[in-house]
């Protein structure tokens, strides 16, 4: 076999490793759903009257209380989102945890290749992460959420997604790597799961003061938002959905690059 | 190349200011066990660690089965096995899945991997819990589970650092047993660490003993207990009459009344041996027994190093 389809089998080898440890120990699956969830059930039932009724365009809201747009859809295809910021939490936890693990050092020592423990873990975190975001929009559904996407709308909503996750997957599992406790792990993503409210997940960006809607409409969250909330709810996309593929693309170019460094530095005793 | 499997020259690590490794030189035979022996903090960790590419070292070089460990660190990777202080098991998995994790990163092809696994199992009794998950094995178990991982892929060189620490005298002499069956059966390198003098005797071809980052001392068991003084040759006697009229023939002697034994300090050779034998001879004192004492590695240890290992005291004490 080549050096290529070793790393491939390595790869593999690892992925389901961390399959058995997702389906026998499903803690960490349902704390990824936990987070959206709440989210939904927050905004569309406790804040959702107030908000929807701020925005235009989307005047009644709450629980489907009469015409026009619901604040659920505004809503949804931002918390649809924070369902991957949840997963690179999750993520960056379970990557600092295995580190802890004595068995990382011997993978260290064997002849395999170097990407295969990270990719392992990143492939693994994005198809859970995924299934979570399956999860939420199914929800969102049951909620009164209305898509009026196409199928080819759908597909590109779901490649948008998916590059999202793997781009949030890769610097997370950096940060995993380079945290000293699981604990930390999970705190140095917390502004992640937070930038999406700072950006235009459950308000539009005009509605915020100067400085923080220049921030908001310049961070990575919100074109990614924008795009979705685009192909979803048929809303102007304009450049965002550039934006968002290069935003996208050039942070999982970066996580990959910054894990792979770690990975190579950092042993854990 | 053929006969060396582990050679190093002028090993150098540091971490930030503190120097743990002062130049570490070694070589080590092909089919021999050999031991560094050290108390906890005089870098036989990291020595394992450079050795088995996990850590770069900061100066010196090292080949492992012929191969440069810098510049060909994966053909090194593929030749060696590594069973660390901490167990290295996947604690969500089976101890048969680990096995079989272990195959499939070695690339054995499904049937063998599984067929390793089993027999690997079976060696060192852990089939009964082959299926249950690791997390609720003890230390000993954990530690055999280690090494049978270690062994799946037939590896050529073996790194053992501190392969007993924290196990119980009984676990520990099943671990020393797999050990020696290593050798043995398998005709593998051991390099291995351990802080217990009793360890390293049992087990080693060679032992050098590190400080401090430092090689104080290499060489056989026996050698090591030669370097020494401290030996002594015991005599003893029928009645106390005899032990009082041989007793004022040595001056530096320890009499034991008790025991009616008397303690002669002597580096147990031969002429000393006859010495002591022709005083009593002149003196015409009838010994009941004669032993020689040689010094034991605690004793050499102390020599070298200027001080004790509390561990290994405290140990030996259990």
């Amino acid at each position: 076999m080549s050096t290529f389809s070793y790393a491939v089998s390595d790869s593999l080898t690892m992925l389901r490793r961390n399959a058995k440890h997702a389906l026998r120990y499903p803690a960490m699956t349902f704390s990824v759903v936990l987070m959206p969830m709440m989210m939904l059930l927050l905004f569309n039932y406790a804040f959702g009257g107030a908000l929807g009724a701020g925005i235009a365009g989307a005047p009644t809201g709450g629980a489907g209380t009469g015409s026009g747009t619901e604040y659920i859809d505004y809503v949804a295809p931002g918390i649809i989102l924070m369902a991957a910021t949840s997963g690179a939490v999750a993520t960056a936890v379970g990557v600092c945890v295995d580190m802890t693990e004595g068995i990382v050092n011997r993978f260290r020592t064997m002849s395999l290749s170097r990407a295969a423990f990270l990719t392992g873990h990143v492939v693994g975190s994005t198809v859970q992460t995924l299934a979570a975001i399956a999860v939420v929009i199914v929800a969102a559904v049951a909620m009164g959420f209305r898509p009026d996407a196409s199928l080819v709308e759908w597909a590109a909503a779901l490649g948008l997604l998916t590059l999202l996750t793997l781009a949030l997957t890769w610097v997370s599992a950096a940060v995993g790597l380079i945290a000293r406790t699981p604990e930390s792990a999970s705190n140095i993503p917390l502004p992640l799961t937070f930038l999406p409210f700072l950006g235009s997940a459950v308000v539009p960006t005009d509605s915020m003061p100067a400085g923080l809607r220049w921030f908001a409409e310049y961070q990575p969250f919100t074109p990614v938002i924008e795009t979705l909330r685009g192909l979803l709810t048929g809303t102007g996309i304009g450049s965002s959905g550039y934006v968002a593929v290069a935003w996208c693309a050039g942070l999982t170019l970066a996580g990959y690059l910054w894990a792979r460094s770690a990975f190579t530095r950092t042993t854990h005793r | 190349m053929t006969t060396t499997a582990i050679s190093a020259r002028g090993l150098r690590k540091s971490y930030g200011d503190k120097s743990v490794l002062n130049g570490i030189d070694l070589t080590i035979p092909k089919g021999s066990v050999f031991a560094l022996l050290g108390p906890n903090g005089a870098g036989k960790t990291t020595t394992v660690e450079i050795l088995s590419t996990l850590v770069a070292a900061d100066a010196g070089e090292a080949r492992i089965g012929g191969h440069d460990l810098r510049r060909e660190a994966a053909a090194v990777r593929s030749l060696i096995g590594v069973t660390g202080q901490f167990a290295a098991l996947d604690n969500l998995l089976t101890a048969e899945e680990n096995l079989l994790l272990m195959a499939d990163l070695r690339h054995l092809p499904r049937r063998e991997g599984r067929r390793r696994a089993a027999e690997l199992l079976r060696r060192f009794d852990l089939t009964e819990a082959a299926r249950k998950p690791v997390s609720t094995f003890s230390g000993g178990m954990r530690r055999k589970l280690d090494l049978a991982m270690t062994l799946v892929g037939d590896p050529r060189i073996i790194f053992l650092d501190e392969p007993t620490t924290g196990l119980d005298p009984r676990s520990r002499r099943t671990m020393w047993e797999i050990i020696r069956d290593l050798v043995v059966a398998d005709g593998v390198t051991v390099l291995l660490t351990t802080q217990y003098l009793e360890e390293a005797d049992q087990l080693a071809d060679r032992i050098a003993v590190l400080d401090h980052g430092r090689l104080v001392a290499e060489g056989t068991a026996e050698e090591l207990k030669r370097i020494v003084p401290g030996g002594h040759i015991r005599l003893r006697f029928a009645s106390l009459a005899e032990l009082d009229s041989a007793a004022g023939q040595f001056r530096a002697a320890a009499r034991d009344p008790e025991e009616l034994t008397l303690r002669i300090p002597s580096d147990g050779s031969i002429p000393a041996l006859r010495a002591v034998l022709d005083v009593l001879d002149d003196a015409a004192v009838q010994a009941e027994s004669l032993t020689v004492h040689t010094p034991d590695l605690d004793d050499v240890f102390l020599t070298l190093t200027g001080h004790g290992t509390p561990d290994t005291t405290a140990e030996m004490a259990r």
